[in-house]
């Protein structure tokens, strides 16, 4: 019988505590002990992207980090991209394009495309397509998705802010 | 035509923003006081008999709080009235590996897991029966005792015409066999469910279904609670695609288990629990005869269809109709012999996806109809454009056509494409290939009470400028919430961001029949429409007094009413409310959608009866790879008559997402087994479907035929487009290969061994079962339309 342990944890510039078992995986953390439920599951391993956040500014799949080795990182949830309640322009890109459908895969898409747009400001469509390439969506076809991160990179260089 | 402010215009939908930042509640967000979690131990038999369950080491284990197995909740269900042979779990019997045996709830799901595995079950392994083949064996041993041939569910055999004289009359015949593979929906979000009873014994079950209603009936059913003490709501939904259409027997073990623990309880399944839930593509042998003169007209059809329907019935009866009914929307047909038989194996039970049994036929007849073309020399489009069928017409099966955008749809994917120039001209290993459909916007029959409502509505006004739509339908991603909102602004002269939308909720809505068969935006549009017209009527009535001016020289735009004829006579919208609300009382109206008596005179017959269909093309653009088999979609070019884009954005999405699922099916997904039963990829690791990178770019062309009963001139969008897209992949590959593949998937092994076989030796046609169907019903053509200008 594993015993928890008390993980330190910096999640949306907010520094907590949780007391959680050595097999908890940061994706279980987030949405059972934070109740951030905007990070998704979709797989169990890591395939489809859709509990993607963003560690230290770079996409991860949460389902596959344990939260004990999530310590000493800034981790990023959707819940914090909206600021103070107002949509970051990726998401209002990613409402007017039509790009979420059913929206389940969109938290990850959001995080990955902010990941993508942090380091190349005017991405092609291709890539987008790769940086997107570990995010399933069942719905759109991805075509309306690379339009909104087209849209959504023209408004960041525009200067475009939440 | 009328130019609308909202209709037919571009819009973010009222959900985008909940969506975009990760507020939107999905089942398994719901987190509730004192909530258990159950999870579900599955049989690892593919056919056995179940000697003994022992529940006693789980309820042992500290944290469980109840388990149950299949005879605590003994009554059966199904989604149709007919062949009710579930129940929540397997009794006395498993008939997949996957089926649900024993349901615990505990204080974590950790536990709950460990629980199941505690519990023991003992078997008695039976020969599971996993091909079709085997399992209509004249020796087969029967997987339902109640079939009256081995493991045959449904068995169809009707002739319309002469199918006979209509061979005889033909200049050139082909037959050609076909195999079209089954596949999972794949929905991003697991099936989830939290239920909770109130402590007056009321249940509410959250749950991520397209079916709200039927679930609130099955739930009544087998729980044995009363109707009114029911309440099914609906929320986010993380995609649906078929795979969430009927009850499930997790969500009646969540519900029960509740109940028994006086505990909310949650369920949400795993991805590899949603492979055997599945419901998914029937694999699908087909034998297909056609008939045609030497100008390619058609003569005649014959199908023999086989459906592998796995262990139980779902919508079955359903599918093993739409496997043959839609086929003759689209071509002038005199004569179709159609002989069809769905049957029971030893596999995860499948049901409707995304076109529910009308893809496999279509695979195969556009398909079938590319080599015609090819023996007679004429060119694919070419052909279709002779054989097409007229608007307001009738096919020999009694399924009435009223608008038909079909001829557009074929231009403008050859116009996108370059067709004419590029067709035969691309070079080795490159191609383009064409195909063509039709599918409803709704079945034009209910399973279980033909004669009430498919659809209602309630829209409700008042002083303080709230306004808010009441409808059971199902917000599954596709935009039904948008469609609510949108036709009571426009209606209204509102902006859809100010209507409240109350949807999916059993308790609160008026009852419409879910998210399937693409009926929404034609029924619960229409339904939404008539109640919206009420309330019109009265805000009209009283501005009529104030302005003096005839109610049907009003018009209502941007909060306002005025005067059509002298727009500076008006009055606010608000105002107008208020002294409505003060003559009338308490504003509120309701609307209702019944679709016309449609369906010929046959059994079945009601079955692809829709009020309207709509049409689709497709060209795809595809590239192999001639060393090593590997093939890609370079580009799709998709047009879909939908009546009328009541949302553009939204329509090209479905176009779009259509295509993409088409692509999946055409070269990637495959629900498979081995030979023990056991499924072969039931993870996202191993189950390969389409990323961005293996999806191209996909041009959506939109036709409007304007449908005359349609809500604004709608018709459907969510499944047409799919209809075309793998037959169309398959003819292309043919053109870039010279090889004709009859099967799907085109996994890049398998096109590799046809290009070397080609090289060698020649290929091996499907194998179809030999089977002797019964003489067929011969009815004749219920006419619908009279004198039509």
């Amino acid at each position: 019988m594993t015993s928890d342990s008390v993980v330190k944890l910096s999640v949306n510039g907010l520094e907590q505590q949780v007391l959680c078992p050595p097999q908890e995986t940061l994706l279980e953390t987030l949405r059972e002990r934070l109740r951030l439920t905007g990070t998704k599951h979709g797989c169990e391993l890591g395939e489809c992207g859709a509990c993607t956040v963003l560690v230290n500014g770079r996409p991860v799949l949460s389902c596959l980090v344990l939260t004990a080795a999530a310590q000493q990182r800034d981790i990023l949830t959707i819940e914090s991209v909206a600021h103070n309640g107002r949509p970051h322009p990726i998401q209002s890109a990613i409402a007017d394009a039509g790009a979420a459908q059913c929206g389940y895969c969109i938290p990850g898409i959001v995080l990955t495309t902010k990941a993508l747009l942090d380091i190349n400001s005017s991405p092609t469509r291709t890539e987008i397509r790769e940086a997107i390439a570990g995010n399933i969506c069942r719905c759109t076809g991805y075509v309306k998705t690379v339009d909104a991160i087209e849209m959504a990179a023209a408004k960041l260089r525009d200067g475009a802010v939440n | 035509m009328t130019e609308h402010r909202i209709i037919g215009k571009p819009r973010r939908k009222i959900d985008a923003l909940a969506k975009t930042t990760g507020a939107a509640q999905y089942a398994d967000d719901i987190i509730l006081p004192r909530m258990a979690f159950a999870r579900l131990l599955r049989s690892m038999h593919a056919h056995a008999v179940i000697k003994w369950i022992d529940v006693e080491p789980a309820l042992q284990l500290p944290g469980v709080l109840a388990v149950i197995t299949g005879p605590d909740l003994p009554i059966p269900f199904g989604v149709l009235p007919k062949n009710q042979d579930e129940t929540a779990m397997a009794i006395g019997r498993v008939r997949y590996i996957g089926e649900p045996v024993a349901a615990v709830a505990a204080v974590d799901e950790a536990t709950a897991e460990r629980a199941c595995e505690l519990i023991r079950v003992e078997y008695e392994s039976l020969e599971p029966i996993l091909s079709i083949d085997d399992a209509i064996a004249a020796e087969a041993e029967s997987i339902h005792a109640w079939t009256r041939r081995p493991n045959a569910h449904k068995t169809i055999a009707l002739e319309f015409g002469d199918i006979a004289a209509a061979f005889a009359q033909a200049d050139h015949i082909r037959e050609d066999t076909f195999f079209y593979e089954g596949s999972n929906h794949v929905a991003l979000e697991q099936h989830a469910a939290v239920a909770q009873f109130d402590p007056d014994g009321k249940l509410t079950l959250w749950s991520g279904t397209q079916v709200p209603h039927y679930l609130h009936q099955g739930l009544s059913n087998v729980l044995e609670i009363p109707s009114s003490r029911v309440r099914v709501i609906v929320p986010a939904v993380g995609g649906g695609f078929g795979g969430k259409s009927e009850p499930f027997g997790f969500e009646f073990c969540v519900a029960e288990l509740s109940r028994r623990t006086g505990r909310p309880v949650k369920i949400s399944l795993t991805r590899e629990e949603v492979y055997y839930t599945h419901r998914g593509r029937h694999p699908a042998k087909m034998w297909i005869k056609t008939g045609v003169r030497a100008d390619g007209t058609l003569t005649g059809l014959e199908l023999r269809m086989f459906l592998d329907g796995g262990a139980f019935s779902s919508f079955g009866i359903a599918t093993a109709y739409y496997a043959g009914s839609l086929l003759p929307l689209t071509y002038k047909l005199p004569a179709y012999k159609y002989d069809g038989i769905r049957v029971f194996t030893n596999k995860p039970p499948c049901g409707p996806k995304r076109g529910h049994g009308a893809p496999q036929p279509r695979f195969a007849w556009e398909i079938q109809l590319d080599k015609i073309g090819e023996d007679l020399g004429i060119d694919p489009i070419e052909l279709r454009r002779r054989n097409l069928i007229e608007p307001y017409s009738t096919t020999l099966n009694s399924l009435r056509v009223s608008s038909c955008g079909l001829r557009e749809c074929l231009d403008k994917v050859a116009a996108a494409s370059g067709w004419q120039k590029r067709c035969n001209s691309l070079p080795p290993g490159k191609g383009l290939g064409v195909a063509a459909s039709a599918y409803l916007s709704g079945t034009g029959t209910t399973m279980w009470h033909p004669e009430l409502p498919h659809s209602g509505a309630h829209v409700q006004l008042d002083r303080a400028g709230g306004v808010t739509v009441f409808c059971g339908s199902a917000e599954i991603g596709q935009g039904s919430d948008q469609l609510l909102a949108a036709i009571v602004a426009e209606e209204l002269g509102l902006n859809p961001e100010d209507v409240h939308v109350v949807a999916g909720d059993t308790g609160l809505t008026p009852i419409d029949l879910g998210s399937y068969s693409s009926r929404v935006t034609f029924m619960s549009g229409n339904a939404v429409l008539e109640a919206t017209g009420k309330l019109r009527e009265k805000l009209f009535a009283v501005a009529a007094d104030v302005l003096e001016v005839p109610p049907d020289q009003l018009a209502v735009d941007e909060y306002k009413i005025f005067d059509t004829i002298d727009t500076s006579i008006a009055m606010s919208y608000l105002d107008a409310v208020v002294r409505a609300e003060a003559r009338f009382g308490t504003l509120g109206a309701t609307g209702s959608y019944f679709p016309p008596q449609l369906g010929g005179n046959y059994r079945g017959a009601v079955i692809g009866t829709s009020p309207a269909y709509s049409y689709s093309a497709c060209v795809a653009e595809v590239s192999c790879d001639l060393e090593s088999g590997s093939v890609t979609v370079d580009k799709m070019w998709v047009a879909h008559d939908c009546g009328r884009a009541l949302n553009p954005v939204l329509v090209e999405g479905q176009m779009q997402g259509c295509a993409y699922m088409g692509l999946g099916e055409a070269l990637m997904e495959a629900q498979v087994f081995d030979s023990r039963g056991l499924h072969l990829a039931p993870s996202l690791l191993e189950y390969q479907l389409p990323t961005s990178l293996e999806t191209p770019e996909i041009d959506t062309l939109v036709v409007e035929s304007i449908d005359e009963e349609g809500p604004y001139g709608a018709k459907e969008a969510g499944e047409g487009p799919e209809n075309p897209i793998v037959p169309a992949i398959s003819n292309a590959v043919y053109q870039a290969t010279g090889i004709r593949f009859d099967d799907i998937p085109l996994h890049a092994h398998k096109v590799h061994a046809a290009l070397s076989r080609k090289r060698n030796k020649p290929e091996r046609p499907i194998a179809i079962p030999d089977y002797k169907f019964p003489e067929p019903e011969r009815p004749s053509v219920r006419e619908f339309w009279g004198e039509r200008q």
